[in-house]
């Protein structure tokens, strides 16, 4: 039976995600913003397979709250099998242009709260020997455009920072997942149009679960996303800077 | 990702601005312009503009899909409106459960199945969906969240199911299960020559079948109509052979079509073949449920088959009696007349429970479903004459499949029509219901 946390889990990505490993019969424990929301997510789980479902109410820039609930889901579930930090948000980039306040809130959410759940939950599984850690990123933070460059350097903080850890932890044979989705067509995007490059969260919700149950390092989701980031990555800055990306 | 928001018929094409609702908690989205109208949009399977709202805004619910809870000693399954009944039967079947009623898609959504009250096979035994539907909570564009049930709030729980989703958005319900011991049906097919026979058999296997239908020859020789395989099953019982597999593969048509393949040559050969099928020759087939009830769900988009102007179906229910058989048969003959290409026709008893629902199609009768190529004005002008002889026949068309029936038939059709108007959310119309209701 396996042992699942999820941070953000009433994200579309989120809940996609847990429903494939609820048919197999997953134990739960999710953490959430909106209480009502996550008791919606666990009844679903529940139905759909579940063997058990905890929830915690978290507002993830709380840092000082996060050691104390990591000791809390210890205490209830015992080792952990997988960790998925699901949560973010996207703010609008005119918004953060204008206002440091909004920058430093997307930092806040998107990248140190991550950072933070990471730095205590690295140390417990690199005790107990084993077990997944695995964050949702985004191909926003392979390079720095103008459409979206406060996301996307937050997202890049959280990919270098779990390069490192993935270096760190491989001895202790814990496995540690970045996910880069691309264009996904969730609430968090509702006000853009969609084209033909969008996916469903279902869609990379089985791409997640593969490259946790493959052991994978990084996954582009969709697949196609990994070589279209490695055309603008590769990009001369002397080129990319002139072109509206 | 093209956007979804066409109605089954690919007929009225209508651009159409859409809103994702994502939790049953939400309110309505506030709309800049207060004279726009709602309209909740499930997963597009109605056939015409009861599932549109010119100029108005469509609250698509697919995003409420999640299960509340299922008490699989009960049966009794709670649910958001969006959730599809393939996902219901993915989770109960397995458990020993089976939904009451089913159509002839498993990809329509909760809500859609009240809202249009849809009934299946087993009309006979089990009535419509609405009669299974055991509560309900609906949001109204006011904000005010009526729970709906046969004693909390009646009139608003009878206007709903059946309601064509103007009521106001339906977030969750409450549904009652049937027991089934596998997922295998066991179904017997057998060829009919004339409708006369198709009545005899229908009377004697109603009694022992769960589920009865007949597929009509449309393309029939004239000396042939009204031909048919008429089709009749029960859940396996326990015990029996392994349960069947369900197919894992499906074929998907990409792109609508410029030109329909279905076509008057086509679909002769097809039925021809059909028809004339090797039958089972030892009674009975034991088949996994999902090839019995959804054939047609193994084509994904088969409606695009017709080409860019789309189709109509026509589904009439007309009373059991000399008069009535007589308005069938009229109409096999009318959709043999030439000017249009039927190439999938249904028929079937409809039995006599009752449905809570105030506006509800099905009613004790013979139903007829056709589907005709939209060839423009002269399919409508056909339409309308079969409207005539259904009309004369005391009976009634089914609007979550209509794109052009006029107000007076409509009218004709559902006399307490009104009751609807009045419950109606003032701020919830559809394409179907403004022409329907205009004077």
């Amino acid at each position: 039976m396996r042992r699942i946390l999820i941070f953000g889990a009433t994200s579309a990505i989120a809940q996609a995600t847990a429903r494939l490993f609820a048919a197999h019969g997953a134990t739960f424990f999710l953490v959430a913003r909106h209480g009502d929301r996550l008791q919606a997510v666990a009844d679903d789980l529940l139905v759909r397979g579940a063997a058990q479902v905890a929830t915690a109410i978290l507002d993830a820039s709380d840092y000082d709250r996060h050691p104390a609930l990591i000791e809390e889901i210890y205490q209830r579930l015992g080792e952990l099998g997988i960790v998925l930090i699901a949560h973010g948000s996207l703010a609008d980039q005119k918004a953060c242009e204008r206002s440091f306040e909004v920058t430093r809130r997307e930092f806040e959410t998107n990248a140190l709260s991550v950072i933070s759940l990471l730095t205590h939950l690295a140390n417990r599984l690199e005790q107990q020997g084993h077990g997944t850690l695995s964050v949702i990123s985004s191909v926003a933070g392979d390079r720095g455009r103008q459409s979206n460059y406060v996301y996307g350097a937050a997202k890049a903080a959280v990919t270098t920072f779990m390069e490192g850890l993935r270096n760190r932890l491989y001895k202790s044979g814990v496995h540690v997942l970045t996910i880069k989705p691309g264009l996904v067509d969730s609430p968090m995007t509702a006000r853009f149009p969609k084209g033909f490059l969008w996916t469903r969260p279902e869609v990379v919700a089985r791409g997640i679960h593969q490259a946790i149950e493959k052991r994978k390092d990084v996954v582009y989701l969709p697949w196609f996303w990994y070589l279209v980031m490695g055309v603008i990555r590769a990009l001369p800055e002397a080129v990319s800077k002139k072109m509206r990306l | 990702m093209p956007h979804r928001y066409h109605p089954w018929g690919r007929y009225p094409r209508w651009p159409q601005a859409a809103v994702r609702l994502n939790w049953r908690d939400s309110a309505l989205p506030c709309l800049s312009d207060p004279t726009r109208n709602y309209l909740p949009f499930g997963n597009g399977r109605s056939y015409g503009d009861s599932c549109l709202t010119p100029g108005g805004v469509l609250l698509d619910a697919r995003g409420l899909d999640r299960f509340m809870a299922f008490d699989p000693a009960t049966g009794i399954l709670r649910c958001e409106a969006g959730v599809l009944l393939s996902e219901i039967l993915a989770q109960v079947v397995p458990r020993g459960w089976f939904l009451p009623v089913v159509p002839g898609t498993q990809f329509v959504t909760v809500g859609g199945a009240i809202a249009n009250d849809i009934h299946g096979k087993n009309h006979h035994r089990a009535g419509t969906f609405g009669c299974h539907v055991r509560c309900f909570e609906i949001l109204r564009s006011d904000g005010q969240r009526l729970r709906c049930s046969p004693a909390a709030n009646p009139e608003w729980f009878r206007a709903t199911i059946g309601g064509l989703g103007l009521t106001g958005v339906i977030l969750w319900a409450e549904i009652a299960l049937k027991r089934i011991s596998n997922a295998a049906t066991t179904v017997e097919v057998i060829r009919f020559p004339a409708l006369a026979k198709f009545f005899e058999l229908s009377a004697e296997s109603d009694r022992d079948f769960e589920y009865t239908v007949a597929w009509i020859d449309c393309m029939a020789p004239g000396n042939q109509r009204g031909r048919g395989l008429f089709m009749r099953a029960n859940h396996a019982p326990a015990g029996g052979c392994l349960s069947p597999k369900a197919k894992k593969h499906r074929v998907s048509i990409p792109v609508d079509l410029p030109v329909a393949v279905i076509n008057r040559w086509s679909a002769r050969v097809f039925d021809s073949l059909h028809y004339h099928q090797k039958l089972n020759s030892r009674g009975a087939a034991v088949v996994h449920y999902e090839p019995f009830f959804f054939p047609l769900d193994g084509i994904g988009y088969w409606n695009r088959l017709y080409g860019r102007r789309g189709f109509f179906q026509y589904q009439c229910v007309v009373r059991h009696t000399e008069e009535g058989r007589t308005a069938i048969e009229d109409i096999l003959q009318c959709a043999a007349g030439g000017q249009s290409d039927s190439f999938f026709g249904v028929l079937k008893v409809f039995g006599n429970r009752p449905s809570p629902g105030r506006l509800s199609f099905p009613r004790p009768g013979i139903t007829l479903a056709l589907d005709f190529l939209n060839r423009g004005k002269p399919t409508l002008d056909f339409l309308e004459r079969l409207d005539q002889i259904v009309a004369a026949a005391g009976g009634a068309v089914n609007p979550s499949k209509d794109a052009r029936m006029s107000a007076a038939s409509f009218k004709r059709f559902y006399p307490n029509w009104e009751i609807l108007e009045n419950l109606r959310d003032p701020r919830f119309s559809s394409g179907l219901w403004q022409r329907v209701t205009q004077e």
